[in-house]
């Protein structure tokens, strides 16, 4: 078995809510995972899960209760685990009066890449995600596609052995989504780790070597998409993810009710 | 414990080690200044005030009233009185949005997300602002200078020196204050206006505050002498008048004194600022 890139163990995460006499809300309960080296590793869950909340434990913008998580073996807490991770946010946002050149050269620089590689790490991402033609442009004039390909971009300026993404297609369309997907497997066969969050099951099915599917803020279920699929004896991933989170169909309930009657 | 099994890929281990020894700081604190310049020479403010301060200050020298030879003083203080406005306003308004807007327009993600810690985020911020307050801050005092070169035929350099760079060192206060004041309010307007109001408040009162106290009962007394010697006394730093009357240089011991106080009233303000930050949570 190849080794472990990405690993939560027990955790938990707590938040007080700002109004008076509330209880604590519990975000993570006790999340154990294991991505290994090489692999996609789709992370699945109905809004309010706890997606979001893993990945600002693992990029360290929210500190866990308990239990600890560890990139490359080297505790979140401390900010060297992020330097070979890339990482792009659910609703990307840069600086509006840089050009894509510059933020990737800003990014570059805070990853120390020696100068002699940074335009050659440039051109290349950006060639990449198809913005080369735009590279001189400052981001408040591109499109919301364009500025989902510059955060995809930003998050591989330092060739980063673990992509970490959040809902990398969402807000955009057949095309974008579809060029992801293509990055997504790029990087996947130069043997790239990934993880990302995505409610695009269709898009998950095709490119995850793994999934794990969430809910509460609990892990409800992991493994291989054929495994899940034969395990919960559902057509596809989409009817297993709906039988995991217990949503039951209004309409088809409807219609066995009026069948019974 | 970390599990042996997550060893890092021994060949990357010196790109690894980037962002934490001391040059790695230095390389995130600076590489986050240049982006804080870059934005102040792009957005219009600064162009708007120094234009305006020009054109106001053009006016004025254009203007002789009753054949004064002495009316040269009076525009090097209206000019000077538009430049200390203006590095106010350029200050605090590009201190007062950096954290905010970072968070709000969600940039703070994918910045926090690479090998940078939350201090050297508030460090290159701070920095930033202050050198790009410190670029506008030059052209304005040569601009003053050509003016009041062209009128006296006179070049008291080292004086301009002097001033320009108490005035530097003292909107570097005013800077920390407001990175601090960011981080408390959040939102940048409110902070634009807390600290506007705090800075020219303590320009003009800040002085006066002693002889109040002496005039209040108690615990009046003890709470007003406690705030006129914590304040930053930033009209310490105001020498428009050594200026605008041509008088000699300030010693310069007391002068290198002026700006130690200053860095440290900076770093006090700054440290808190990074204090703040470091327990924020951010999502």
């Amino acid at each position: 078995m190849s080794e472990a890139i990405l690993k939560t163990d027990n955790l938990r995460v707590e938040y007080r809510s700002r109004e008076v006499g509330q209880e604590l809300k519990c975000a993570l309960k006790g999340l154990n995972l294991e991505v290994r080296r090489g692999e996609v590793y789709g992370f699945l869950g109905p809004n309010g899960a706890g997606k979001t909340t893993t990945m600002n434990v693992l990029l360290g913008f929210v500190n866990a209760t308990a239990g600890d998580a560890w990139l490359f073996g080297v505790n979140v807490r401390e900010p060297i685990a992020r330097q070979r991770i890339g990482y792009l946010p659910e609703q990307t946002c840069y600086y509006k009066f840089l050009t894509a050149e510059e933020i990737l050269r800003f990014y570059a620089k805070i990853f120390r890449i020696p100068k002699a590689d940074v335009e050659r790490r440039i051109d290349a991402v950006l060639k990449l995600v198809d913005l080369d033609h735009a590279r001189k442009r400052q981001i408040k004039t591109y499109s919301k596609g364009m500025q989902q390909r510059v955060g995809l971009a930003q998050a591989l300026i330092n060739d980063p052995d673990l992509l970490i993404l959040d809902e990398p297609t969402s807000g955009l369309d057949p095309v974008g989504r579809m060029k992801v997907r293509e990055i997504i497997l790029r990087l996947k066969n130069e043997g790239k780790t990934v993880f990302f969050s995505s409610h695009e099951l269709g898009e998950v099915e095709t490119v995850c070597d793994r999934v794990a599917i969430l809910a509460q803020g609990e892990l409800k279920a992991e493994g291989q998409v054929s495994e899940l699929v034969r395990l919960h004896q559902q057509p596809n991933l989409e009817q297993v993810f709906l039988k995991i989170i217990g949503y039951h169909d209004s309409s088809d309930s409807l219609t066995r009710s009026r069948q019974a009657a | 414990m970390t599990p042996a099994t997550h060893s890092l890929d021994p060949a990357r281990l010196p790109e690894i080690a980037a962002g934490t020894d001391r040059s790695g700081t230095l390389n995130n604190v600076l590489a986050i200044a240049g982006i804080v310049i870059k934005e102040m020479y792009r957005r219009k403010d600064f162009y708007v005030l120094f234009v305006l301060t020009a054109l106001i200050t053009l006016l004025m020298g254009s203007v002789t009233f009753f054949n004064q030879e002495n009316i040269v003083r009076y525009l090097k203080e209206i000019c000077l009185f538009l430049i200390w406005a203006a590095s106010l306003v350029i200050t605090i308004t590009t201190a007062a949005r950096q954290i905010p807007a970072e968070r709000e327009q969600r940039t703070l993600f994918p910045l926090l997300a690479k090998p940078v810690t939350r201090n050297q985020l508030v460090i290159g911020k701070f920095l930033g602002c202050w050198f790009a307050s410190g670029i506008s801050l030059l052209l304005f005092y040569l601009f003053f200078g050509a003016v009041a070169g062209a009128k006296e035929h006179e070049w008291p350099v080292l004086n301009y020196f002097q001033a320009a760079v108490l005035h530097w060192f003292m909107l570097g206060i005013v800077c920390a204050l407001t990175m601090l004041g960011s981080v408390v309010f959040d939102a940048p307007s409110s902070t634009n206006t807390i600290m506007l109001i705090v800075s020219v408040g303590i320009l003009l009162v800040g002085r006066h505050l002693n002889k109040v106290a002496l005039k209040m009962e108690e615990p009046g007394q003890t709470i007003v002498y406690a705030i006129y010697f914590v304040l930053p006394h930033l009209e310490l730093f105001d020498v428009r008048d050594l200026i605008v009357h041509n008088w000699g240089l300030i010693p310069w011991h007391i002068w290198a004194a002026g700006l130690a106080y200053a860095a440290v009233y900076s770093a006090i303000f700054l440290a808190l600022a990074c204090l703040m930050f470091r327990r924020k949570a951010i999502n």
